[in-house]
C-alpha cells in the first residue's frame, strides 16, 4: 500500500517535471509576443507592458500573410495526397500477399530515414533547371517523399488491426468491394487516417530545411522560412517580438486539430467487432 | 432456400497444400448438415468455398441448381454467421442487421419490420441501439445470427458458431440454433469441431478428415456403424475404447479374452489369422450383475479390477487396466494429436479402458467386478486401412435414405441429456 502511494507520488513527481520542461518554452514564447518591445529583454514571465503591437505588425507585411497561405496550402495538399495515397498502399500491404512486399515496405522506411539534409543541395540544383524551384509543387513533392512512408507506415499497422472478417461478412451481406471498403472499412480506420494526417501534416506545416533551400520569394516560402526573413522595425531592433507571435499563430491550428481530434485518435474504435 | 451440391470439389493452395480432396455432398433443401473433424481437416475451407470467400480449385459448386463457382458472395446470396461474429462495430445492433437489407436497397419499413421481427426471435428488442462493445458474448453471437437471418438467404453457414461461448452457455445456444433451424426451415451447413455439436444439431454428419469425407450420415448411424477408425474414435464421448487384437474368423484373441462375434458380424474377417483392433463403447459394457441372463447370453464376461470410479449419478464411469498392447494405427494417432491425448491411455502395465455401468451398479475402486461385454456391439477394425469390418452391408448407407427421412420428426437428441461434454477447447 506504502510502495503504491509512493510509486504514484514519484510518477506524479515525474509528470509535473516533464510537463513543465515542454511547457515553459511554449509559453514563454506566448509571454514574448505580448511584450512590448521597450521590456522584451526585461527577463520577466509575464509582460509588464501588454500590447498587440507583434500581431498587427505581422499581419501588415506581405511576407508573413504570402507565408501563411502557403504554408496552410503545401501542407494541406501534401497530407491529402500523402493520405490517400499511404492508404491504398497501407491497404494493400495489410491485406494483399505480392511479391516484394517486404523490399517495398523495408525501401519507404528507409527512405522516411534519410536526413532531408543530404538531399537539399541536389534537389536545388535539379529543382532549378527542371523549374520547380520556388514553386509548391517544388515543396509538396519532397514532402510526400518523406509523409507517404510515414502514412504507409502507421496506417499498414491500422488496417492490419481491422479483421479480415469483417469484409468478408460485408461480401456476405451483400456488399461489393468498394461498398465494403466505404462502409465498413473506412469508418473503422478513420482514427488511423485522422492520426496519420495529423503526423503528416505536422511534418510538412513545421519543416524549415526544404523551405528554406527551395524558396527564394513569397511564391512558395512557407511560415518557417519566412520567420527567418523577418526584420525588425529598423535595422538596429531585432525582430523578436515578431517572430515570437508568428511562432504563435503557427501553433494554433495544429493545437486545434490535435485537441479536436485526440480522442478519436486515443479511441480504439474496433473494439466489439470480435472476441478478445 | 436452396439445394447445395459440392460435386467432386477439390481445394489446392497455392504452395501447393492439398485442404480439400474431391468432396462430393449435396445438401438437400431445408436440411442441416454439420461438417465436423479436427483441425486442419478442411472443413472451415470447404466452408468459405461454398460462401465464395475461397476459390473452388476443381469440381463444381451449384446452388439452388445453378453453378456458382464463379459467383461473388454476394451473388450467391448465403448468410454467413463467423467464429468471431465479426460484427461491425461502428454500427449498432439495428444497423448491423440492417446492412445487408440496405444495401439490397429494401423499403425502410421493410427493413424495420424484418429486423424488429429478427430481433424479437433472438430476444435482442432491448439491445438494438447498442453497440457490439457493449454486449456480452451471448449477446454478440445472437446479433451475428440476427443479420444473417433477417433477409431470407438460400443458405446459412455457420463457421463454429459457439466455440467463443462458455461451456453453459454454448448448451443453451445449441438448442437455440437448432430450434431457430427447424422453425425457418432454411438449407444449413455448421462447421465444428465438436463432436457433441455435431451430433446434437444435425440432420445429417460429415466427418472429415485430412480433406475429404470418411461419412455422411445421419447422427445415429455414424455412431453405431462408423464406417472407420477415424470416424469412430471422433464421434462419441467418452471415446470408444481400442484394443490390439488377433482375429482368427470370428474368434477375437483380445487382452479381454476370447471373444467369439455373433454370426453376421464376422462378415469382414476371413479364416486367415491376422491382426486387428477392436473397438468396444463404454456404454457396451455393464456390471454383469445387473444384466439379465437372456441378456447375458449375446455376450460374455470378464472379471477386472477397477482402478477409478466416476459417480454421475446417471451412470458410473468405470476405469480398469487390462494387459496388452496398445493398438495403433495412423488414424487413431491423428485423434489423439488432435485431442492432446498422445500419450494417455496406456499405461506401463497395459491398456486403459473406460465402462459406463448402470448407476445401480456396486462397482467400487480397487475392487474386482465381472463386467459384461455386449459381443453385438463390437466393431473389429483393420489396423492398416482403418476399415470397419464389422459393418453390415445394411448399415452402409451412402446417405441417400438419410435425406428422404430429413423433413420428418426431429430425429431424438438422446446424446442431449447424457454424457458430459469434454471441454475439447
Amino acid at each position: 500500500m506504502r510502495s503504491t502511494r509512493r510509486q504514484k507520488l514519484g510518477w506524479g513527481v515525474a509528470n509535473v517535471v516533464v510537463l513543465v520542461i515542454a511547457a515553459v518554452p511554449v509559453l514563454w514564447l506566448v509571454s514574448l509576443s505580448f511584450k512590448d518591445p521597450s521590456t522584451l529583454t526585461d527577463g520577466s514571465f509575464y509582460p509588464k507592458k501588454w500590447t498587440f503591437e507583434n500581431y498587427r505588425g505581422i499581419f501588415d507585411q506581405s511576407i508573413f500573410t504570402h507565408a501563411l497561405v502557403n504554408s496552410i496550402g503545401i501542407a494541406i495538399i501534401a497530407t491529402v495526397f500523402g493520405v490517400v495515397f499511404g492508404a491504398m498502399a497501407a491497404y494493400a500491404i495489410a491485406r494483399l500477399d505480392f511479391g516484394g512486399k517486404q523490399l517495398l515496405i523495408a525501401s519507404a522506411l528507409l527512405i522516411a530515414m534519410f536526413p532531408p539534409i543530404a538531399l537539399v543541395n541536389p534537389m536545388f540544383n535539379l529543382w532549378r533547371q527542371i523549374g520547380l524551384f520556388d514553386t509548391w509543387p517544388g515543396l509538396i513533392i519532397p514532402y510526400m517523399t518523406f509523409s507517404l512512408p510515414l502514412a504507409i507506415y502507421t496506417l499498414s499497422a491500422f488496417f492490419r488491426e481491422i479483421p479480415w472478417d469483417l469484409e468478408r461478412a460485408a461480401a456476405l451481406d451483400g456488399a461489393t468491394p468498394l461498398q465494403a471498403f466505404r462502409r465498413v472499412i473506412v469508418p473503422l480506420a478513420a482514427p488511423g487516417v485522422f492520426t496519420t494526417a495529423i503526423l503528416v501534416f505536422l511534418y510538412c506545416w513545421s519543416d524549415f530545411v526544404f523551405a528554406i533551400s527551395l524558396t527564394s520569394t513569397n511564391n512558395a516560402r512557407t511560415v518557417p522560412a519566412a520567420i527567418a526573413f523577418f526584420t525588425g522595425a529598423s535595422q538596429f531592433q531585432q525582430p523578436t517580438g515578431s517572430i515570437a507571435a508568428a511562432a504563435v499563430i503557427i501553433t494554433i491550428p495544429v493545437a486545434i486539430v490535435v485537441l479536436l481530434f485526440q480522442r478519436r485518435i486515443v479511441a480504439g474504435l474496433t473494439a466489439g467487432a470480435v472476441k478478445g | 432456400m436452396a439445394e447445395i451440391v459440392l460435386d467432386h470439389v477439390t481445394k489446392r493452395f497455392p504452395d501447393g497444400a492439398l485442404a480439400v480432396n474431391d468432396v462430393n455432398l449435396t445438401i438437400a433443401n431445408g436440411e442441416f448438415v454439420i461438417l465436423v473433424g479436427p483441425s486442419g481437416c478442411g472443413k472451415s475451407t470447404t466452408l468459405n468455398m461454398i460462401a465464395g470467400l475461397e476459390d473452388i480449385s476443381d469440381g463444381q459448386l451449384r446452388i439452388g441448381g445453378e453453378v456458382a463457382n464463379d459467383k461473388t458472395p454476394r451473388d450467391r446470396d448465403i448468410g454467413m454467421v463467423f467464429q468471431n461474429y465479426a460484427l461491425y462495430p461502428h454500427m449498432s445492433v439495428r444497423e448491423n442487421m440492417a446492412f445487408s437489407l440496405k444495401l439490397a436497397k429494401e423499403d425502410p419499413a421493410k427493413i424495420k419490420e424484418r429486423v424488429a421481427w429478427a430481433a424479437d426471435i433472438l430476444d435482442l428488442t432491448a439491445h438494438l441501439d447498442r453497440k457490439p462493445a457493449q454486449l456480452s458474448g451471448g449477446q454478440r453471437q445472437r446479433v451475428a445470427m440476427g443479420r444473417v437471418i433477417v433477409r431470407t438467404p438460400n443458405a446459412f453457414l455457420m463457421d463454429e458458431p459457439l466455440s467463443n461461448l462458455d461451456a453453459k452457455l454454448r448448451v443453451q445456444m445449441r438448442t437455440e440454433v437448432s430450434r431457430l433451424q427447424k422453425r425457418l426451415g432454411t438449407t444449413t451447413v455448421y462447421v465444428t469441431h465438436d463432436q457433441v455439436e455435431a451430433m446434437t444439431l444435425g440432420d445429417r454428419v460429415a466427418v472429415m478428415r485430412g480433406g475429404e469425407i470418411q461419412q455422411v450420415d445421419r447422427p445415429e448411424v455414424l455412431y453405431e456403424h462408423p464406417i472407420n477408425l477415424f470416424v469412430a474414435g471422433f464421434i462419441g464421448s467418452p471415446a470408444m475404447n481400442f484394443l490390439a487384437a488377433r482375429a482368427k474368423g470370428g474368434v477375437l484373441q483380445t487382452p479381454l479374452g476370447e471373444l467369439k462375434l455373433p454370426a453376421g458380424r464376422d462378415r469382414g474377417l476371413d479364416g486367415k489369422e491376422r491382426d486387428v483392433i477392436i473397438g468396444i463403447r463404454p456404454e457396451h459394457f455393464e456390471d454383469a450383475s445387473l444384466v439379465s441372463p437372456d441378456k447375458r447370453a449375446q455376450g460374455v464376461t470378464v472379471k477386472a479390477t477397477i482402478d477409478l470410479l466416476e459417480s454421475l449419478g446417471s451412470d458410473k464411469f468405470a476405469y480398469f487396466t487390462v494387459q496388452g498392447e496398445r493398438a495403433t494405427a495412423e488414424h487413431l494417432q491423428e485423434l489423439a494429436a488432435d485431442a492432446g491425448t498422445g500419450d494417455l491411455g496406456a499405461t506401463e502395465e497395459g491398456v486403459q479402458v473406460t465402462a459406463r455401468l448402470d448407476a445401480g451398479s456396486e462397482a467400487a475402486e480397487d475392487k474386482e467386478l465381472e463386467i459384461w461385454i455386449d459381443l453385438d456391439k463390437i466393431h473389429v477394425f483393420d489396423p492398416d486401412s482403418g476399415e470397419n469390418l464389422t459393418l453390415g452391408d445394411a448399415a452402409r448407407t451412402d446417405g441417400s435414405e438419410a435425406r428422404t427421412t430429413v423433413q420428418q420428426a426431429a430425429p431424438a437428441k438422446a446424446e442431449e441429456a447424457a454424457p458430459p461434454e469434454p471441454e475439447t477447447e
